[in-house]
């Protein structure tokens, strides 16, 4: 492999790559699902492969290949000078990357028990025990209990002098419960939808998660939420459980701290950002109660690494400090742009935070969330029950559709119970709501604590053309809102 | 390109090794380049070979599944080995079938040169058209341009081999100016089908007339659609409940409403993955010949698509939907439509905005999520262009808007339908061709400041 990759460089140099940077990724998955009773699917997948990334006439080339050959490598890497020459044809400006990035180590995902060890049976038993548990519950119609194991190993080197190499593993699982009566169908989740939750950890999360334990209570909703009241329609107090505020984090503030998409170069897909450049360091993006990082350090993340994939170190970076937007996520190539944009000042510094992530071999970098972190507050969930004299509080996402620009959003959720003086009381289906992103953070007065912050695992994130996946982590607990509009079905 | 007779030496000799049990394997393979330009630039310009084998068996009725983007004998059969092991450790699939055993293929031909041969000068020649209309009119575009060598392959132990080559070609553009934009894409397998310069023309246009939106209050209006929303619909009836797994489980909008007439008696829906006025692929990934399936018959649902276990199921034969059921993404989705075609009508767009007279006329939705899937509830954006129509014509621009809607009942209200239709990627193996549609109301649920 080293050879390959020096052979790489070394052609896109002699090619005219004024820079050029390599990433050979391999990487093992293994999915296990079990559905209504039966196993599925028990699959592993192997998936290698190289990228070449070249800047020549001023322009960036990009070509990859799942041939792992010296033969090729040549190929690819005059195929990714070639187009970068194809891109200057149609080009403003020089790309500027910035002063050079020269790093060298290893970083590797701590883990207590490599689940790669752990025997197919035992996992197989685990997902039936709890897929078994669901289907007990009378009024249950289908069932699914699924784990996934990943093992991303990866090198990256450049014309710069970096070479670094990265073992990343992540675990997830999740169950979910359907129940159908009368032309309504419901659904519960745990610990999470959307299939799992999921961190860069051993086994050992897989255990924590206690799927087994869990799969009576989430079974037993799904049935109840059949003959629940609908979620009323009204301006009202809404706390929303934590994997909730993760998603609301995701989407309405991970997205619009993109700095490419700030800049535009997502215009036609993921679409834009209201959190423009004149806005860092003085826009009210929330209360004073709302802290958000970027945090690509904390163990057990999603979005936790050693360097990013243009071989920036993992850094952790403000986002929202006291409810003032202070923060980009950004790539060698954007924080340029940024500072030629504002000069520098305390948010801006020219150099990249580190985000900058690819999905394998086979796409560029672009900016993706690390884990973007709701930073815990004071609050006991109880108390903030009790603190509410009126609302609704909602669990677990269901539907989620934000605009392009990340301002107008609504999310569905798959559980609801109404808040009565200080009290959880009835139990509501089908319950969304919907605002806009500055007013809604604005309107947080309160997020509970440390003893219910959990660090999600978002594992579905889709950006750019051809389309990539990204992990993404974001540490959450729940959190009040106020005066927030909810309605149910329509 | 790997070519048929690689292929089948490849997996034929793979088979061949297998020792035990039923065995099959989808070979995917192929060339993609997609040149990316925004801010009247190319940014982002990249290209990918890879290559990927999908092997399930069976030992008896216990099922494991491996996969690898090593093409060569050696990794076949460790993929094989490790299908396998993994079977042999998991319990029985009680309403596993067995792979289908062979059935006549009859190819189609989707394979054009000139896509296959298209170069990064080609596209960014293209790309610079693009941006030099949008310029001329002090206008931003972004977009894509890809084109793609697609080769799947089928293959298992009870004789089946299917072979397909194919190109894929796709534009797409969003053009800003001001507080406006456009948007103009289309997919096709022949590169000289894709007209990128009266696209990139149309979505300008569109862009100079979306300039200065106005607020229009959410409410209930009737709406003329173009094609890009219409597919947005048409996709979600297909992805959320055209599949006979949905309907299995009760959780598709076919539900209770087979046989009986439910949509507008204009709309005619069917999926057909043979027809060359889409992206073909003649067979599904377990290797049984696509059939062409009326989803919906003049307003009324005919029933869904079947791979062999849900046709089992319900003592049907599989209609050749299958889904590469090795991919985990792909698992427990079941059977689905990935070549929808809504029957086209015989209204211009000025028949359409006269007979709209007033309400909105709206160019493509965006971030479409279901809410409710027996009614096939969705909420989404508008995006790129939305117009309030009066007397029978465009009268301004307008905001944005959020919707929620029960698509279903939205097309029982269809009241007509354009005269022309639009190949548009879908992102599942094929691509949908719809035409524009006029409904008799929508319900918006909010606005936005744009």
């Amino acid at each position: 492999m080293d050879e390959l990759i020096a052979r790489t460089l070394n052609a896109a140099q002699l090619r005219g790559a004024s820079y050029a940077d390599v990433r050979v990724v391999e990487t093992t998955r293994q999915s296990l699902l079990v559905r209504n009773g039966t196993v599925q699917g028990i699959g592993q997948s192997e998936d290698v492969g190289f990228g070449v990334r070249v800047v020549a006439d001023g322009a960036l080339g990009f070509a990859s290949s799942h041939r792992m050959e010296l033969e090729e490598a040549e190929r690819v890497a005059d195929l990714a000078v070639r187009i970068a020459r194809a891109s200057a044809l149609v080009k403003r400006e020089d790309v500027d990357l910035g002063p050079p990035v020269v790093q060298r180590g290893t970083y590797r995902t701590p883990v207590e028990i490599d689940p790669f060890t752990v025997s197919l049976e035992a996992k197989l038993e685990l997902l039936l025990r709890a897929d078994a548990e669901m289907r007990r519950v009378r009024g249950v119609t289908s069932t699914e209990a699924e784990m996934v194991f990943i093992r991303q190993r990866k090198t990256f080197a450049s014309t710069e002098g970096s070479w670094i190499t990265q073992e990343i593993l992540e675990s997830g699982c999740g169950i979910e419960a359907t129940a159908v009566r009368d032309g309504e169908v419901q659904r519960r989740s745990y610990p999470n939808s959307v299939g799992r939750h999921q961190q860069t950890r051993g086994y050992e999360f897989i255990l924590e998660q206690d799927l087994v334990a869990h799969a009576p209570r989430i079974a037993e909703e799904a049935v109840a939420l059949l003959s629940a009241d609908p979620c009323p329609d009204a301006v009202t107090t809404l706390i929303l459980g934590g994997s909730q505020v993760a998603l609301q984090i995701h989407e309405s503030c991970g997205h619009a701290i993109e700095l490419d998409r700030v800049f535009g170069t997502e215009a036609a897909y993921a679409g834009t950002s209201f959190l423009t450049p004149d806005r860092l360091g003085r826009f009210r993006y929330g209360s004073e109660v709302v802290n958000i990082v970027a945090d690509a350090t904390i163990p057990g993340g999603l979005g936790t690494f050693g360097w990013d994939d243009e071989g920036v170190p993992a850094q952790r970076v403000d986002i929202v400090r006291e409810g003032i937007f202070v923060g980009y996520l950004t790539d060698r190539q954007s924080a340029r742009r940024l500072l030629r944009w504002l000069g520098p000042s305390p948010y801006v510094t020219g150099e990249s935070n580190g985000a900058a992530r690819a999905m394998s071999w086979n796409r560029i970098p672009l900016i993706r969330m690390t884990n973007i972190n709701l930073l815990p507050g004071t609050w006991r969930l109880e108390d903030l029950i009790a603190d509410t004299d009126e609302g609704i509080f909602m669990d677990t996402n269901r539907s989620w559709s934000i605009d392009d620009r990340r301002l107008n959003f609504q999310f569905g959720c798959e559980i609801a119970w109404e808040i009565k003086r200080g009290k959880r009381t009835r139990l509501l289906r089908n319950p969304i709501y919907t605002g806009i992103t500055p007013e809604f953070w604005r309107s947080c007065d309160a997020v509970c604590s440390e003893e219910h912050w959990v660090l999600w695992g978002t594992p579905n994130c889709g950006k750019g053309e051809p389309g990539q996946i990204a992990h993404t982590g974001h540490g959450a607990s729940p959190a009040r809102f106020r005066n927030v509009r909810v309605f149910g079905k329509r | 390109m790997l070519g048929e007779r690689r292929v089948a030496e490849l997996l034929k000799g793979a088979l061949a090794q297998a020792r035990i049990g039923e065995v099959e394997i989808v070979l995917l393979a192929g060339h993609e380049a997609l040149t990316r330009f925004a801010n009247n630039t190319i940014h982002q310009n990249v290209a990918e070979t890879n290559g990927e084998a999908a092997v399930r068996l069976a030992v008896g009725k216990r099922l494991g599944s491996a996969i690898t983007n090593r093409l060569d004998p050696e990794a076949l059969a460790q993929a094989i080995a490790q299908a396998e092991a993994s079977a042999r450790r998991a319990p029985e699939t009680p309403d596993f079938p067995g792979f289908p055993a062979p059935q006549p293929t009859e190819p189609v031909f989707a394979f054009d040169e000139a896509a296959a041969g298209a170069t990064p000068e080609d596209r960014a020649r293209l790309v610079g058209e693009v941006i030099r209309l949008a310029e001329e009119v002090g206008a931003v575009a972004s977009g894509a341009l890809s084109t793609a060598v697609e080769e799947v392959a089928v293959a298992n132990s009870k004789g089946v081999f299917c072979y397909h080559a194919g190109t894929r070609v796709r534009f797409r553009t969003v053009v800003h100016r001001e507080d406006g934009s456009g948007y103009a894409e289309r997919a096709a397998w022949r590169w000289d089908a894709l007209h990128v310069p009266s696209l990139a023309r149309s979505a300008v246009d569109r862009a100079l007339q979306a300039q200065h939106p106005r607020e229009v209050p959410p409410g209930v209006y009737p709406v003329l659609l173009d094609p890009y929303a219409v597919q947005d619909m048409v996709s979600w009836l297909g992805y959320a409940g055209a599949g006979a797994l949905a309907v299995q489980e009760g959780r598709s909008w076919m539900n209770d409403r087979i046989g009986t007439k439910v949509l507008s008696d204009l709309l005619t829906l069917w999926d057909d993955g043979r027809d060359p006025a889409g992206i073909p692929l003649p067979f599904d990934f377990e290797g049984v010949p696509r059939q062409r399936v009326v989803i919906v018959d003049r307003g009324v649902p005919r029933g869904p698509v079947y791979d062999t276990v849900t046709a089992a199921r319900d003592g049907k034969p599989s209609t050749g939907h299958a889904l590469p059921k090795a991919w985990p993404e792909a698992a427990s989705l079941g059977p689905l439509p990935t070549h929808l075609f809504l029957a086209v009508g015989d209204a211009t767009t000025e028949d359409l905005l006269r007979a709209l007279g007033e309400g909105l006329y709206i160019t493509r939705f965006w971030y479409t999520r279901l809410v409710h899937p027996r009614d096939c509830v969705v909420t989404g954006m508008t995006r790129d262009g939305v117009f309030w129509v009066e007397g029978g014509e465009i009268a301004y621009p307008v905001r944005n808007l959020r919707f929620t809607q029960g698509y279903v009942q939205a097309l029982a209200g269809a009241k007509q339908v354009g005269n022309e239709t639009y190949l548009l990627s879908n992102g599942r193996f094929g691509a949908d061709r719809v035409p524009a549609l006029l409904l008799e109301s929508f319900t918006f649920t909010g606005v936005t400041e744009y």
